[in-house]
């Protein structure tokens, strides 16, 4: 059974239609990229994977493991697995990230019928993983996300996917804002989490981020649908080529 | 000419109310005047009502319609489910100072070992020796319950600090009720820091199991010596249906510090009004708060800050969370008289509304008549953020998880400000109580 399957999806935004029929299949052990211009729907693919409110399905179906994942809330599909990486991650003053990843990773565990984590036991999975990624002791201390980098935004989502081992990561314009050092890091990260049962969706508008993250499958999106698949040399040749020849077939 | 006052019937059963409380209240000679004095005052203005600038948004005359009839002093019985009550809200390390039925109850009270100068007597001994303290009848009678608890006033606690005692035990004052019909209670306290001393006072209010619709109608007159401080917390905890009026006249001395902070979770309707002067320059006083509100709960808090004299500092920061119908009211009025130059005043106001139906008024205003000073204030209103719940949801917290870690993240500002690491942590765990019970 493949971990995700998104047949024939159609999705509007406030009476816009954005997806226009798009399907995809992804299966444990796989790396999918998933490429495209502005407004050709990657981001609107993975809030509704994901569960964002604003986004109407009006026709098609998500099945993750075989279950409908449309019928779930967020927190239900973060407990079996789904992670998205935010191509913008969110500030939240006043809550500090150890105190946030305490209490998402145990509302997960307890979702699935597991005990919560110990403290001595969590402070030391954190750190390991912190130290992996060159996140500082102090940053875990503050507000989650407040004052961070762009760079160290996106560490902290990829901590976060260490720590939860989700089975299925999407990872919204990872590159989106980093400098080439900070995408040697980020990328490191997600490549030590590659794991024959785990799959990654990587979207991007740009091949650069595939020269460190090596997709098995590249999908090219256009006006909502995937207008193009392939290996990884695809990318190469959108990079070549452009996006135009696909704007015009969509 | 004869003129006929039209009395209204609940000014009528007051009047009944007073005069037969008559011999329950302490005090001869000149108290009792001052006492008619005041009970006069209260009768011309009556309940406060909407058409009165400073109860503009909590109007008696419609949230509380009467003042209930005195509450009869506690009997073996009545003290033995409060004695439960405070078993539910014990502080550790505190000195406890208990009220019941707005009497000082000596048996639920620690007022032994007294610290090397502390002084704590109850109100009812202080009157009935036939002293009248300087400062406890300063609250004027302007304010019609500010003069309807100097009235009625049944007991209190009288504590004196004397120059540079430094107390390291909390006092805390617990005010219960426990009667299970309608009563009033009307207590007032007085305390004095002395010059380069200082305390931590901790007030909480609440009700023994039965006790439902009551009403509290309490006093805090507060004077803090030259180079003295105090650190107050005050948690309004009260039955669900009770009334909670209470007032507190705070005085500073020069370069004198107070920190006070309030938390309103219970009670029906509730009005906290506290009027804070700078007598003295260099002194700082930080005054926060919380509302936890849901149901119909009203809950009001109005502050006035008065800079009187120059080189002063104070700082509001008052959060409010309001669900269901609930209705949260802050006003702070801060004055800068003439003189009061390098005044820095600055007044931070924030209400989150959960529901749809919940409402928050927010009321800064400032008066300022000096012209070198930094004075600012800010007021928000709105809705949890959509895109952090998503965030939050999308990491595998429920609805209520993600909520409840925002609301705590809102209010966390405010009770850091607590001082004590004690107290601090004692009303964060009231917060996540109230958080709690939201299911």
């Amino acid at each position: 059974m493949p971990l995700l399957e998104v047949k024939n999806l159609q999705v509007r935004v406030e009476e816009r239609e954005i997806l226009h029929g798009l399907s995809l299949t992804v299966n444990k052990g796989e790396v999918h990229a998933i490429m495209g211009p502005n407004g050709s729907g990657k981001s609107t693919l993975s809030h509704v994977i994901a569960g964002k409110p604003g986004y109407e399905v009006t026709s098609g179906e998500i099945l993750f493991e075989g279950e409908d994942l449309l019928a779930m809330p967020p927190d239900e599909r973060s407990a079996k697995g789904v992670f998205l990486a935010f191509q913008y991650p969110v500030e939240i003053p006043g809550v500090a990230t150890m105190t946030f990843l305490r209490t998402a990773l145990n509302a997960q565990r307890k979702a699935r019928g597991e005990s919560e984590f110990s403290t001595p036991d969590f402070l030391k999975k954190v750190r390991a993983v912190a130290a992996s990624l060159n996140i500082p002791q102090d940053m875990l201390r503050r507000g989650v996300n407040v004052g961070f980098s762009g760079g160290e935004k996106k560490r902290n989502e990829i901590l976060q996917m260490a720590l939860f081992e989700p089975s299925l990561c999407i990872l919204d314009e990872m590159d989106s804002g980093l400098d080439i050092d900070a995408l040697r890091v980020a990328a490191d990260g997600v490549n030590a989490l590659r794991s024959p049962d785990r799959a990654m969706v990587v979207i991007t508008h740009y091949q650069r981020l595939l020269n460190y993250i090596v997709p098995d499958f590249v999908h090219v999106m256009s006006r909502g649908r995937v207008v193009k698949s392939g290996g990884k040399e695809l990318a190469l040749q959108l990079e070549a080529e452009g996006y135009a020849q696909f704007e015009d077939a969509a | 000419m004869n003129v006929v006052l039209a009395k209204t019937e609940t000014g009528r059963a007051l009047s009944d109310l007073f005069a037969s409380a008559g011999g329950r209240l302490p005090g001869a000679g000149k108290v009792t005047e001052q006492r008619q004095r005041a009970f006069e005052a209260y009768e011309r203005a009556g309940l406060p009502h909407r058409r009165i600038e400073e109860w503009k948004y909590t109007d008696l005359r419609v949230l509380m319609r009467e003042v209930m009839p005195l509450a009869a002093a506690p009997d073996p019985a009545a003290l033995k489910r409060a004695g439960k009550a405070l078993k539910l809200h014990a502080i550790a390390g505190v000195r406890r100072l208990v009220l019941v039925d707005g009497m000082f109850a000596p048996a639920l009270s620690e007022t032994g070992d007294l610290e090397k100068g502390l002084g704590i007597r109850t109100l009812r001994e202080v009157l009935a020796t036939g002293e009248l303290p300087a400062q406890l009848f300063v609250p004027d009678n302007a304010d019609a319950m500010v003069a309807l608890n100097s009235a009625m006033m049944t007991d209190g606690v009288v504590i004196e600090i004397a120059d540079g005692a430094v107390l390291t035990r909390p006092l805390h004052i617990v005010h219960i009720a426990t009667s299970a019909s309608p009563s009033s209670m009307f207590t007032r306290s007085l305390f004095k820091v002395g010059k380069a001393a200082s305390a931590t006072l901790v007030e909480s209010y609440i009700a023994a199991d039965g006790a439902k619709a009551y009403q509290v109608h309490d006093s805090l007159i507060v004077s803090i010596g030259d180079g003295a401080r105090l650190d107050h917390v005050r948690l309004i905890e009260d039955s669900r249906e009770a009334f909670n009026i209470s007032s507190s006249l705070v005085m500073l001395g020069a370069k004198a510090h107070f920190n006070t902070f309030g938390m309103t979770s219970g009670s029906n309707v509730s009005r906290y009004q506290a009027v804070i002067a700078f007598a003295g320059e260099g002194s700082r006083v930080e005054t926060n708060g919380v509302n936890l509100l849901n149901g119909r709960q009203h809950a009001d808090t109005t502050l006035f800050l008065d800079h009187a004299v120059p080189n002063c500092q104070s700082r509001e920061i008052f959060r409010s969370v309001v669900d269901d119908r609930g209705h949260s009211v802050f006003q702070g009025r801060i004055v800068v008289r003439p003189k009061a130059q390098k005044t820095d005043a600055k007044m931070m106001t924030r209400a989150l509304l959960l529901s749809d139906e919940a409402e928050a008024d927010n009321k800064p205003e400032l008066e300022i008549f000096a012209d070198d000073v930094t004075c600012g204030h800010g007021a928000t209103t709105g809705a949890l953020d959509e895109s952090l719940l998503f965030y939050l949801r999308a990491r595998g917290l429920s609805e209520k998880e993600a909520q409840a870690l925002l609301i705590q993240a809102f209010v966390g500002e405010a009770i850091e400000s607590i001082a004590s690491d004690a107290l601090r942590e004692l009303t964060a765990g009231a917060a996540q109580r109230w958080l709690a019970a939201r299911g």
